[in-house]
């Protein structure tokens, strides 16, 4: 169908393609007395400032009861008194203060539902109030050397009685971890804090009804409040990567708009949208469904689902493949399958299947604790059995230094010095635009060794640009001028190379031929009946008394692709091209680039498979890509990166996030893992070395607590100091 | 060392203050949105009250 002849084109910039607004109505929940509440996500929100202008704008409002933004969650609290239509309004007045918005998903709610969040900073109060409380006791003990043996019994009862509760509460997300890794057959870290404490708390509880000389009830409970510190920074840091994902993603969660059969049309979420169905794709909206085209002609860019970087003609009764962007005039098409068994689910089960394929990686943390706890119990098991049977010693004597020995190992430095490095380089990646969205992803990427890169819109910008050939001024602003009319990316690419050419009156287009206006053409050779070879990268153009002229474009590569490539080759990295597009065009990007390995025509199985090959002998790629073709890749990989603007498959498949496009921010992350990495290796090296010292003497019985308090300090202190180091730059400014 | 008896249950009585007043600060959602209250304090207008 062509468009209307002469009609206005939309704006050029695509950030303003027409997206249907979605519609509100639905998701406002009616609350007693005619109210109405909804929960929105805000996007752009990006200081205390928005803040304040957003509730302010809406507090404005008449029937507006309560607007709350929380700037963490990005969560809009909203209440009304009136219908729940009144809701699309109020979400068009945010869209005119610069404000997206998108309904409040229940991923959203999951990853900004944060009550194992809460629970850490409650156990983290008390144990802080509990070890300040006991150490007002256990000061005294130090320090009175001259206090009399009742005097210092009620010193250590009154310590038992402030410890003993906080040691059981503070200490539950500790014993919850590690009762889970003993049930799945693992010893972790937890395991060993939560022996430690519990075995100083039970020792110094007998030492208090004995009426000994120490009790060590303010290690244990200063030992909990440091390492829940510890525990609430990571927890904090992980959220934060989680919630950036879950939003990204529910920014993107499409609508359509569906004609019904008394002819009115309705903007309805996706899952509403029934096979049989008839949908109206407006010019520039994505389809998000599979669908098979009833007008007579579409115009549809393939980029993200096949790589190929120039959009495809359609005709009439062509199924059309979901995630295609609609590049031509608006068209009908009649839904085949619904969201969840159409092509686009088909290849999120791909991604799930690759997804359960991966190998976990053992952490560098596991691996530590994996030797160092077992050798650890087994001094301290040694020590109490020594004193006991060989030192001559009553049993009670002999578990002071085997406790001691304990809570010397215990593994504060340890347990802090990994998830420090990872808390500090993940918020110096955060500061770069590199978010972490798995736990484990700043340890693969730091064992990456091959990069696997897709072309289009990784590589490439994704979108053609005019070559620099001369051309007559006057003919390019002539066709520039027509060009305006039209969506398509090649006519959109001459535009942008001319962007004060005027639109030409009465243009009239011929989807996925060209365009006429009164005495010029504009189009493929063949449009304009030239006999002449047409790779599609070309657009000519005829006007009265002057040669046709040839426009040709290229998809440019990104300005910061061969800087990347070559700093990325200078870590030592091997790089491979893997693209679903033509392999000529693929072929030409790499020798651009100067890589030598490179494969086109790809299917996203073939995409996988290659990942899969690679990874099973031996080697642990890192794999970059935007398009839902290589989403069952990126899930394959050892670790995955993909660049903003990437489509939503990609995203939640990706370990890593850019919030920028291009590439340049990988090896710059690159080398924060390697460096963090190499840190955390350091602080592992430093805590034990504290305890190679100090572990003797607990053997040997001489550790007092007051002794045993600043070694564990002091280890803690150094090893939080050199992760700092992991940020980098920041550090040393 | 009588004072003790008065001054040792004085002092936990004022931590124990302080750990309610932390728990409470808590469960009221105070610690739910770190970054917006660090700005919220700056804001000077206050909302245009309107009745019900």
């Amino acid at each position: 169908m062509p468009s209307t002849p002469g009609a206005r084109p939309p704006p050029a910039s695509c950030a303003q393609c027409p997206r249907p607004p979605l519609d509100f109505t639905t998701r406002a929940q009616p609350l007693p007395g005619g109210d109405h509440r909804l929960e929105l996500l805000i996007s752009g929100l990006s200081c205390g400032a928005c803040v304040w202008l957003i509730e302010q704008a809406l507090a404005a409002e008449a029937d507006v009861l309560a607007a709350r933004v929380s700037l963490t969650t990005r969560r809009l609290t909203l209440r009304w008194r009136g219908p729940a239509a009144r809701g699309n309004e109020l979400v068009a007045l945010l869209a005119r203060l610069g404000f997206r918005t998108a309904p409040w998903s229940p991923a959203c709610l999951r990853a900004a539902d944060d009550a194992e969040g809460r629970a850490l900073i409650r156990a983290l109060g008390i144990a802080a109030f509990g070890s300040m409380n006991v150490m007002l006791v256990s000061v005294a003990v130090w320090a009175g050397g001259d206090m009399g043996d009742a005097t210092r019994a009620l010193m250590h009862g009154l310590a038992m009685l402030i410890a003993l509760p906080v040691v059981l509460l503070a200490g539950l997300p500790f014993y919850r971890s590690a009762w889970a890794g003993l049930r799945a057959g693992r010893l972790n870290m937890d395991m060993a804090v939560s022996l430690g404490v519990l075995a100083t708390t039970a020792m110094s509880v007998s030492e208090t009804l004995r009426g000994g000389a120490f009790t060590w009830f303010d290690g244990a409970t200063t030992l909990l409040a440091l390492l829940l510190a510890g525990r609430v920074l990571n927890h904090g840091g992980r959220r934060r990567a989680r919630q950036a994902s879950a939003q990204l993603l529910a920014l993107q969660q499409g609508s359509a708009t569906r004609l019904n059969p008394d002819g009115s049309s309705q903007t309805l979420p996706l899952e509403a949208i029934l096979p049989g169905h008839r949908i109206l794709v407006a010019a520039g909206e994505a389809l998000h469904l599979d669908a098979v085209l009833e007008d007579a002609t579409a115009l549809l860019d393939t980029a993200a689902i096949t790589g190929e970087s120039l959009p495809h003609p359609y005709r009439q009764g062509d199924t059309l493949p979901a995630g295609a962007t609609n590049m031509g005039a608006p068209f009908v098409a009649q839904v085949s399958a619904t969201l969840a068994e159409g092509s686009l689910a088909a290849m999120a089960r791909l991604l799930e299947q690759a997804e359960q394929s991966r190998s976990r990686i053992t952490t560098l943390a596991d691996r530590a604790a994996a030797i160092y706890i077992p050798a650890a119990h087994a001094i301290a098991v040694a020590t109490f059995l020594g004193w006991w049977l060989l030192g001559g010693e009553t049993w009670q004597g002999a578990l002071v230094p085997a406790v001691a020995a304990l809570i010397i190992t215990c593994p504060c430095g340890l347990a802090i010095a990994v998830p420090a490095v990872q808390v500090v380089a993940a918020g110096a990646l955060f500061r770069q635009g590199v978010l972490l969205a798995r736990p484990d992803a700043l340890e693969r990427l730091a064992s990456a060794d091959h990069v696997v890169l897709d072309k289009t819109g990784t590589l490439t910008q994704g979108r053609p640009t005019l070559l620099p050939d001369p051309h007559p001024e006057a003919a390019l602003r002539q066709a520039a001028g027509l060009a305006a009319a039209s969506r398509h990316p090649l006519a959109r690419a001459l535009h942008r190379a001319c962007p004060d050419a005027t639109l030409a009156d009465g243009v009239r287009e011929f989807p996925g031929q060209g365009l006429q206006a009164p005495g010029m053409r504009l189009g493929s050779a063949q449009f304009l009946g030239l006999d002449q070879q047409d790779d599609g990268m070309a657009l000519w153009f005829a006007a009265p008394g002057q040669p046709p002229q040839c426009f040709r474009f290229t998809d440019a590569l990104r300005a910061d692709a061969p800087a990347a490539i070559a700093a990325l080759q200078a870590q030592g990295l091997s790089l491979e091209i893997l693209s679903g597009d033509a392999p000529p065009a693929v072929a030409a990007v790499a020798a651009t680039l100067g890589l030598e390995h490179f494969t086109g025509g790809v299917t996203p199985q073939g995409k996988a498979a290659r990942l899969q090959c690679l990874t099973a002998t031996g080697h642990h790629p890192l794999m970059i890509g935007d398009g839902s073709n290589d989403a069952a890749a990126l899930a394959m990989a050892h670790v995955s990166a993909c660049p903003a603007g990437s489509t939503e498959l990609a995203q939640s498949a990706a370990d890593i996030l850019l919030t920028a496009e291009g590439l340049a921010p990988i090896p710059a992350a690159i080398a924060t893992a390697r460096r963090a990495q190499r840190i955390a290796r350091q602080n592992i090296g430093l805590s034990l070395a504290y305890n190679a010292l100090a572990v003797p003497l607990a053997v040997a019985g001489l550790v007092t607590p007051l002794l045993a308090a600043a070694v564990m300090a002091s280890s803690s202190l150094i090893v939080i100091l050199n992760a700092l180091r992991a940020g980098g730059r920041t550090w040393t400014r | 060392m009588d004072a003790l008896i008065l001054l040792i249950p004085i002092a936990l009585f004022l931590g124990l203050l302080g750990l309610a007043g932390f728990l409470w600060a808590l469960r009221a959602g105070q610690y739910d949105d770190l970054d917006g209250a660090a700005a919220r304090i700056l804001f000077d207008d206050t909302p245009p009250r309107k009745d019900p």
